[in-house]
């Protein structure tokens, strides 16, 4: 038995019974992990990733039913297992790791007492347990263990919380490890932490994993074969390096092409997306089940299921036409007209010297120290950094949401109010924002109408007929069909809910546009489609964005400059391609590195020690010099470096002379 | 924690002494002339002005209170009108029977209801589930004084199982006080049952959904240690925040249950101090109500915050 693989899921079809009726989720999915293997399982959101997790953990929602097909751990026939068995093989045989580590953890309960659970479920006195618990936290290398052990989980940071849960999904030595998200909501940098923790511990216990990620890079950086789950169907499988490079399924093409990567920008082309949307919930699918959103799509693809195709050795594809599949003509051909930002003319937003102190429980916390900028009339400043960085009291800040401790802002020259409400309704209408999260920046009891229209009436003085037809024009720019105007926005997409808040946001025909984490809440095929419509936006109104976001990819496609923040300071701000071609900043360089992305290879990554400090207490000198992996020496700690231009717009604040950065960042590791 | 404390004890402090001024302030607009009330219609304007003085209303309402603060402060709650003794007198006694009476209920209905919402949750949509939610919601629904009558007519008139008032005879043990308050509290518990097992129920399903308790089990962790460990212990924060004040309520919503049993309660003090425009009694009343409220609030509190680490250690770190 000890051959048998780590899993082996065979014909798995699983369904959910919804008002009476099942829907199928999962249609005969077949996959194996091998012992020691990682297997990364990728597709977007609603393809049965995590239900075919949860249908291995036999936690399926009370609704939800294995139909047909078996799954086997190590051997052992999960489907067959009773009441006290499934208890104590969840005890011993499988360890699961979650997307939010915040929630998964019990948040009245220490930490070290909920770690030792694992040890006295399988049977272990208290005290050996308490001492194993500490083993367990030692061997994710969390700093301080034997303190971790008796804080609560929100004293902790997401990062650490999620060494928790993955020391305690290997404590008890896995035969299998499903790791559902592992990283998602993380920030980058503590995002390649974890990975760099799971990949180390994965190599050294061979441990086997069902890795299950939305993210292509993820996966490529983690797993040796991948499979491609497209509406419960695993429609491509093979070794990650194959799959991602010559992929044989419509489906993974398309998804590849969404992703910005290679350096692509905005002035580049357009990104290409899906078009139209996943089947619903166990429709009806009798031939191949992307064949409605394929544009290779031919007769027997809609009437005839493909089989599995095999191309290398390990490589397979469910396409009638796998040969061909990269041929799949791309969509969004046509390139945009983006007129060049003049940067000799005045600046649209400047900003200087803004300062922003929070009070609290005494101390104060500098989020923006000195930070000055400028945004020209249908520029994209991309603003990046870690959480904590100060991105979004920048953005707030400008907004006049909060207002600034010190410093100025003028709107094309003419000195700005520190608060909205002491700026003018032109004013106030000239600066908007786009959310993160359309779920909870739109009021679900309100129709799109009643949305768009309250907006028209209040930043563009439209009632009657006049709001009726901008309404209109607003929708159809948005690509927003009319028949969603009496819709509400729980009845819309994430996609569409998202198109929605641009359309609110460009209501007043604003002049500056601050888009906050826009897409991370969105598929990646989602994202590229609202991607295009911002640049679109651009293109025809001439809009200006400040860009937030903590995908860089997705930073470097929209963003004519970058400006890099740390710990509320500028840290180096320039053209996007002189960002990111360097030689960069060493925390743009760190956070550059941090990003697992799907051409994989080529950089080590620079290890950034700890947590970002508290603003409460900044470090002194730069404040970067604790975790600079390029620290000079005493200098660093002791002087602050000043933001010099080192070259034509390109404003950097460090030490090092850039020669010597150039040299140092050439130089292979 | 000792921050926490502090605080909380400051707050409940500024809420007493807002209490007392609006019960004063309340009494002090009532239409009515107290003297003249005491002293009856046949007094002459002499007598009454006499006696106006001599109960200090003929001074500024300022004034009249800083005098009753002033009496408060050395446990003096005044005479009462309608007696001529002192409230004190009259008001602990009566706060003793009704706070056994109170705790009666509270015995029974807490750890009911608990169990009830949790079985329910644990049943959702079920039948047991559905039997619960609709006997809680019709109980809490009844007006008290119809529960009163429907268990005093069954058990009391009609089975002979237990006396239909709640009075004690003069030497009784507490066996026999237990009989004589069975029924006033299973007519509390019918008020408070279905509240209680309402917010149990949802604290106890939001539990159960909740990620750390599908951490839990894919750990393991037998059912039952799951239900205790995991789930009890955060689904019931809402419920001991709902049980504090529905306490308040024990006390000072004893009105028509200890007139319905006729028992020398708090509540029946305060309903005839009201009848008889007895000042000083129904100040005193309301004030002691208010009183046991805070403290039940403040207990609650801290119990709150003993189970909740988040609270308890001033937010996130």
């Amino acid at each position: 038995m000890t051959d048998a693989p780590a899993l082996d899921i065979r014909d798995l079809d699983v369904a959910y019974s919804v008002r009476g009726k099942d829907r199928q989720v999962l249609r005969g999915v077949t996959l194996q992990v091998a012992r020691g293997e990682a297997y990364g399982l990728v597709g977007e959101s609603g393809c049965g990733k995590s239900t075919a997790a949860m249908a291995v953990m036999r936690y399926l929602p009370a609704n939800g039913r294995v139909r047909g097909g078996s799954i086997e751990v190590a051997g052992a026939n999960v489907m067959e297992l009773g009441r006290r068995d499934l208890r104590r093989w969840r005890a011993s045989d499988v360890g699961m790791v979650y997307q939010n580590p915040g929630t998964a953890l019990n948040p009245s309960i220490r930490v070290g007492r909920q770690v030792a659970e694992v040890f006295t479920v399988q049977g272990v006195g208290s005290g050996e347990a308490r001492e194993r618990a500490l083993e367990a936290l030692k061997l994710v290398q969390i700093a301080d263990p034997a303190s971790v052990l008796q804080r609560y989980p929100h004293q902790l940071s997401g990062g650490m919380q999620q060494r928790v849960i993955i020391a305690m999904a290997l404590a008890k030595d896995p035969a299998l490890l499903i790791l559902d998200e592992p990283t998602t909501g993380l920030d980058a940098t503590v995002e390649a932490e974890v990975l760099d923790l799971v990949a180390g511990l994965q190599s050294s216990l061979h441990t086997s994993v069902l890795f299950i990620s939305h993210n292509l890079g993820v996966i490529s950086k983690m797993c040796a074969r991948v499979g491609v789950l497209y509406a419960g169907r695993l429609v491509e499988e093979g070794p990650v390096e194959e799959v991602l490079h010559d992929p044989r399924h419509p489906y993974t093409v398309g998804l590849l092409r969404c992703v910005p990567r290679g350096g692509v920008r905005k002035d580049h082309g357009r990104l290409d997306t899906i078009p139209g949307f996943l089947p619903n919930l166990g429709d009806d699918l009798p031939g191949c089940v992307f064949a409605d959103r394929c544009a290779l799509a031919q007769d027997r693809c809609h009437t005839e299921p493909p089989t599995a195709h095999a191309i290398g050795e390990q490589h397979v594809s469910l396409c009638h036409f796998h040969e061909t599949a990269q041929t799949l003509p791309r969509l969004e051909a046509a390139d945009l007209e983006l007129t060049p930002v003049d940067r000799s003319a005045p600046p649209l937003l400047a900003f200087d010297e803004l300062g922003k102190v929070f009070r609290q429980h005494g101390n104060d916390i500098h989020a923006l120290v000195g930070v000055s900028a400028s945004v020209w009339p249908g520029e994209t400043l991309g603003l990046v950094g870690e959480s904590g960085s100060g991105k979004t009291t920048l953005a707030r800040t400008l907004l006049g949401i909060l207002e600034p401790t010190s410093g100025a802002m003028l709107l094309e020259g003419k000195k700005l109010g520190g608060r909205m409400t002491r700026r003018s309704r032109e004013e106030v209408r000239a600066l908007q924002i786009v959310f993160q999260n359309p779920d909870s920046a739109l009021n679900r009891r309100h129709t799109v109408r009643r949305i768009l229209r309250r907006s028209l009436r209040k930043l563009a003085r439209l009632s009657g007929k006049a709001a009726d037809a901008r309404m209109t024009e607003l929708m159809t720019s948005v690509r927003l069909s009319e028949r969603y105007v009496s819709a509400r926005p729980s009845q819309l997409s994430g996609g569409l809910k998202q198109r929605l808040a641009i359309a609110r946001s460009f209501a007043g025909e604003p002049r500056l546009v601050v888009c906050d984490e826009p897409t991370s809440a969105l598929d990646v095929s989602v994202q590229a489609a609202i991607l295009n419509l911002l640049v679109e936006l651009q293109a025809k109104e001439g809009v200006s964005y400040i860009f937030i976001s903590h995908d860089l990819g997705v930073v470097r496609y929209v963003s004519d400059r970058i400006a890099v923040l740390y710990l509320g300071r500028l840290m180096e701000l320039g053209p996007a391609e002189v960002v990111f071609d360097g030689p960069h900043h060493p925390y743009t360089e760190a956070l550059l590195s941090a990003v697992p992305t799907i051409d994989g290879g080529g950089r080590d990554r620079i290890r950034l020690e700890g947590d970002i400090p508290s603003a409460a207490k900044p470090p002194t000198g730069c404040v970067f010099h604790t975790r600079c992996p390029r620290r000079l020496g005493d200098v660093c700690d002791t002087t602050e470096p000043p933001l010099v231009e080192i070259a034509d717009g390109h404003l950097m604040r460090c030490h090092i002379p850039l020669d010597q950065l150039r040299t140092l960042q050439a130089s292979p590791r | 924690m000792l921050r926490f404390l502090l605080r909380r004890l400051a707050l409940a402090l500024v809420t007493l002494v807002l209490m007392s001024v609006l019960v004063f302030a309340l009494t002090a607009v009532i239409p009515t002339d107290v003297a003249r009330n005491v002293l009856g219609n046949l007094a002459s304007p002499a007598e009454v002005a006499t006696l106006r003085h001599h109960l200090g209303l003929d001074q500024p309402v300022y004034l009249q209170y800083w005098a009753w603060v002033k009496k408060l402060a050395h446990g003096d709650l005044g005479t009462s009108l309608a007696s001529q003794e002192p409230v004190g007198n009259l008001l602990f006694p009566a706060m003793k029977n009704s706070l056994k009476l109170a705790a009666m209920a509270f015995v029974i209905v807490v750890p009911l209801s608990i169990l009830g919402g949790t079985l329910a949750a644990l049943r959702r949509g079920r039948l047991l589930d559905r039997f619960i939610t609709v006997t809680g919601l019709s109980l809490t629904a009844m007006p008290e004084f119809v529960t009163s009558i429907v268990l005093i007519v069954t058990f009391g008139i009609w089975k002979h199982w237990l006396p239909i008032s709640a009075t004690t005879p003069d030497d009784y043990s507490f066996r026999t006080l237990l009989t004589y308050l069975l029924l006033p509290s299973l007519a509390l518990v019918a008020v408070l049952f279905g509240y209680i097992a309402r917010i149990t129920r949802a604290g106890v399903i939001e539990a159960l959904e909740a990620d750390y308790t599908r951490t839990a089990r894919l750990k393991g962790v037998r059912g039952r240690t799951v239900l205790v460990r995991h789930v009890l212990r955060n689904a019931l924060l809402p419920t001991i925040a709902v049980v504090a004040t529905q306490t308040g309520y024990l006390i000072g919503g004893l009105v028509v249950i200890e007139v319905m049993f006729n028992y020398d309660g708090i509540g029946k003090h305060i309903k005839e101090a009201a009848y008889n425009n007895d000042i000083t009694l129904l100040q005193g009343g309301v004030l002691i109500v208010g009183v046991v409220y805070l403290t039940a609030t403040l207990i609650a509190d801290l119990l709150y915050s003993l189970l909740n680490p988040r609270i308890r250690q001033g937010g996130a770190s």
